[in-house]
């Protein structure tokens, strides 16, 4: 086949020695070839031409080949202090009422003032109370012989889980504790209390009674009893650490620090938490660090230059075909057609913009529209807005097409008007177009990327370059962490170089005499 | 000439129109305005009226109860007459705003296009008469890049080295901590200080664009007839470049500057709010953000008002440059 294929192309050439034609001669090239010739002989367009194919690789097969996905969280491990206990020293009176008895806060105020007063009875709304004092700081209030309630400063505590101190306890531990005696007998049970605080009942270890108050910050830790003796030594020693062994053997260390206002102790623990790794900085495994939510950086650049060219892309495309429909029906048509759509573009020209895009994408905020619709609105918004700078171009090429002999040809041959227009005068403004939408594509990144800087473009969770240079609205951030917007900033830069760059060299190699 | 321009001035009133009118109806059918979150905030109050009271009372209060054309042509009307509202967000009158914030905008611009002019000018032609050479590669790509930097990380860039590493200026603002304690002239040399990187950054983002331009006209006079006429002459190349060349580079020069004067009162939009600069840009950011009609609308036309005046004069002064255009 293929030798058959080779003679062929021998004897063509062969009948064809003897005939010299101009066409013969010299060595022909397609106006295409001339044109990929021209280019490639202009170095910084191959420069802009080599990063390009670079950022895409990057952006799009590097999204693939990274390890990571676009918003894959990682974390660390990191010592924190976290509030473990507060201690108290009880100087306010704490109410207690008797079993199915009403002691409701304002009379427990009126205690309060009674006692302040020293006084045995008091009256409130024309009720008289008796308040007996039982001991040190410990009084009980009564009405009418029955007993209401106990106002005491003394805690009495359970010594483990599972016992629970009833008002009879309550009282008669409070009795004994206040009155500084060791044994008393009550309601049939028979309480002793010794040096330190310690109850027991009926020879059973019950509770003890201190005047601290030892609160756990965690509902589910339950405070032994030598852990709070300990830790309230501590802290009447102000001492800045505590150490307590405990039932395992291990010891815990803690932080003690005072809260001079409310004058409680709060008991600190050094406790290894998993936090978000976030602002690491570059590493083996983050070769670019991570950012704000401890994603790494690396790979959301990638993702994020798969977004803003994406976008460029789409953006230039809704605005290309707009423009084409539009400057070709108006270079073809003229006259008032011509007119009107001329006047439709003086009115898009004079719109100011990025003042619209900034309003809208101020109005999406507020909407709370979901990312990703986002994104199609702001490509339909850049693109509509963009169309009437490449209407203008086409319609300025047609406009001296339209007066060519070819045109009168297709005229003569009959063809209808929109295949005149789309398949012989638009063709030949491609070579334009092409430039133009070159540049215009590095001007559109760097408009998604501005917008996006705002916070008003393309939102998390998905990345852009704009948006992840954002970060640098923290001063914090643009002092010390360089990694999270420099590469970004550097490819955004070079990719929009590299566009203008390519837009430059096909101009030059489309229109030799426009050269520079 | 005349008739021109007449017949120009009244395009300019139709294209007006209906620019006002767009943006107004865009700004009218966002579904969300300044005037929800205040209603909002007000609704969320204990025992207040509900949300839709409320917006209905505070439309009717702002005049927003009539529908967009209505309300277009009562704002029309009040635009036409000079009463341009009051702002929502800085419950100013809105013109009141802009005379206080436009001209730091102005002189912000001026100065950096002044500066633009005095950097291109010189290279472009310096690049176009030594075309292909070393010289003209750089200045290509130095022009090239400041048209391709993102004005956001430029402004970074200089506020990490200069603000940040360097300690030479603020990073934000317009006055130092200090400026109520200086007297007037210390007062002007602090708001001086705190333009520096403002200006820096607007010169170097926009010089490339106008330096290439300049290149581009060099390089198209360069090849005309009758430049090679006075080489051929045997006419000194200085000459030749700095008398027969540079002067018809004039045309679409002047022609492209007197086009960007009006551009001048436009403001800075991003730069400003980098730099968080009380300018016009700025301050319309700002009440744009935060979805004020009044201010936006006339930051809006006001700004549209600023291209066709730059359209006008730059077509103007290009028949009054060059004696060979006659305009019909």
């Amino acid at each position: 086949m293929s030798e058959d294929k080779e003679k062929k192309v021998n004897d063509a050439q062969d009948s064809q020695q003897f005939d010299l034609n101009d066409d013969r001669r010299v060595k022909v090239l397609s106006p295409g070839a001339l044109v990929a010739k021209r280019f490639f002989r202009n170095r910084m367009a191959v420069v802009g031409l080599v990063i390009l194919v670079a950022m895409f690789i990057f952006s799009f097969i590097g999204g693939l080949i990274s390890p990571y996905s676009q918003d894959q969280l990682f974390y660390r491990t990191d010592m924190q202090s976290k509030e473990y206990a507060s201690v108290k020293e009880n100087t306010d009176f704490r109410y207690v009422n008797a079993p199915n008895q009403e002691f409701g806060s304002i009379l427990q105020a009126q205690v309060f003032l009674a006692i302040q007063k020293q006084a045995e009875t008091f009256t409130y709304k024309s009720v008289n109370y008796t308040l007996t004092k039982e001991g040190d700081d410990f009084y009980s209030i009564a009405q009418g012989g029955t007993t209401l309630g106990l106002a005491f400063k003394d805690i009495v505590s359970e010594a483990e889980k599972g016992i629970t101190v009833s008002y009879d306890d309550q009282f008669a531990i409070l009795k004994a504790y206040s009155n500084k005696q060791n044994e008393i007998e009550y309601k049939g049970s028979k309480y002793t209390i010794d040096e330190d605080g310690g109850v027991f009942k009926d020879g059973k270890e019950f509770g003890y009674v201190s005047p601290y108050i030892v609160n756990a910050a965690m509902n589910d830790v339950f405070l032994t009893r030598e852990f709070k003796e300990e830790l309230v030594e501590a802290v009447t020693n102000n001492g800045a650490e505590f150490k307590f062994v405990g039932e395992d053997g291990v010891e815990y260390s803690y932080d003690l620090k005072l809260n001079p206002a409310s004058n409680v102790w709060s008991v600190l623990q050094e406790k290894e938490t998993k936090v978000y790794d976030t602002y690491s900085f570059p590493s083996k495994t983050h070769w670019l660090g991570t950012d704000r939510n401890g994603m790494d950086m690396l790979t959301r650049l990638m993702y994020g230059g798969r977004v803003s060219l994406v976008i460029g892309f789409i953006v230039e495309a809704i605005s290309t075909v707009l423009g084409v429909i539009m400057g070709g029906i108006s270079g073809y048509f003229g006259k008032w057609v011509d007119n009107l759509i001329m006047r439709i573009v003086d009115i898009f020209y004079c719109i100011p913009s990025m003042p619209i895009i900034i309003i809208l994408g101020a109005a999406m905020d507020a909407m709370r529209v979901d990312p990703t619709i986002r994104m199609v609105y702001l490509m339909l918004i850049l693109g509509f807005l963009g169309w009437p700078g490449i209407a203008r171009m086409v319609r300025g090429q047609i406009l001296s097409l339209r007066e060519q002999e070819f045109m009168t040809a297709t005229e003569a041959t009959g063809l209808s008007v929109s295949r005149r227009i789309f398949k012989h005068l638009v063709p030949n403004v491609i070579p334009q177009l092409i430039v133009s939408v070159t540049m215009g594509l590095g001007g559109t990144i760097i408009t998604e990327a501005t917008l996006s800087f705002l916070g008003l473009g393309v939102k998390f969770p998905f990345a852009s370059w704009g948006n992840i240079i954002n970060d640098v609205n923290d001063t914090f951030v643009l002092t010390n962490y360089w990694f999270i917007w420099i590469p970004a900033g550097v490819c955004l830069l070079t990719t929009v170089l590299a566009f203008n760059l390519v837009g430059d060299g096909l101009r030059d190699a489309f229109d030799p005499r426009m050269k520079r | 000439m005349r008739k021109y321009i007449i017949k120009r001035l009244l395009l300019s009133l139709v294209i007006l129109f209906f620019v006002a009118f767009i943006i107004y109806a865009l700004m009218r059918s966002l579904p969300t305005s300044y005037l929800e979150t205040i209603a909002r905030q007000k609704s969320m109050q204990p025992g207040s009226k509900t949300f839709e009271e409320w917006m209905e009372q505070l439309s009717a209060t702002y005049g927003m109860d009539k529908g967009i054309i209505g309300g277009f042509f009562e704002w029309l009307g009040k635009f036409m007459t000079g009463n341009f509202g009051d702002s929502w967000f800085y419950t100013v009158p809105v013109f009141e705003k802009f005379k206080s914030v436009v001209w730091l905008s102005f002189i912000m611009g001026l100065i950096s296009f002044v500066l633009e002019l005095i950097i291109a000018i010189p290279l472009g032609i310096i690049a176009a008469t030594k075309q292909y050479s070393k010289a003209d590669y750089a200045i290509s790509v130095f022009a090239l890049a400041g048209i391709s930097l993102p004005t956001f990380f430029f402004a970074s860039l200089l506020k990490l080295v200069f603000c940040v590493k360097l300690g030479w200026f603020d990073l934000f603002g317009l006055m130092g901590r200090n400026y109520e304690q200086l007297d007037s002239v210390g007062k002007f040399f602090d708001k001086a200080h705190h333009l520096v990187l403002p200006i820096t950054t607007l010169v170097v983002i926009s010089v490339g664009s106008l330096m290439r331009y300049c290149r581009t006209n060099m390089l198209e006079v360069l090849n005309a007839d009758y430049i090679r006429t006075a080489r051929a002459k045997g006419l000194d190349e200085r000459k030749v470049i700095y008398h027969h060349a540079f002067r018809n580079t004039l045309i679409p020069l002047v022609t492209m500057i007197g086009g960007s004067l009006p551009g001048l009162f436009s403001g800075a939009l991003i730069t400003e709010t980098l730099y968080s600069i009380p300018g016009i840009g700025h301050t319309s950011y700002q009440a744009m953000v935060a979805g004020d009609i009044p201010f936006s609308m006339f930051y809006l036309v006001f700004m549209a008002i600023l291209t066709l005046l730059g359209n006008l004069i730059s077509d103007i002064l290009y028949a009054v440059v060059d004696p060979r255009v006659r305009i019909a």
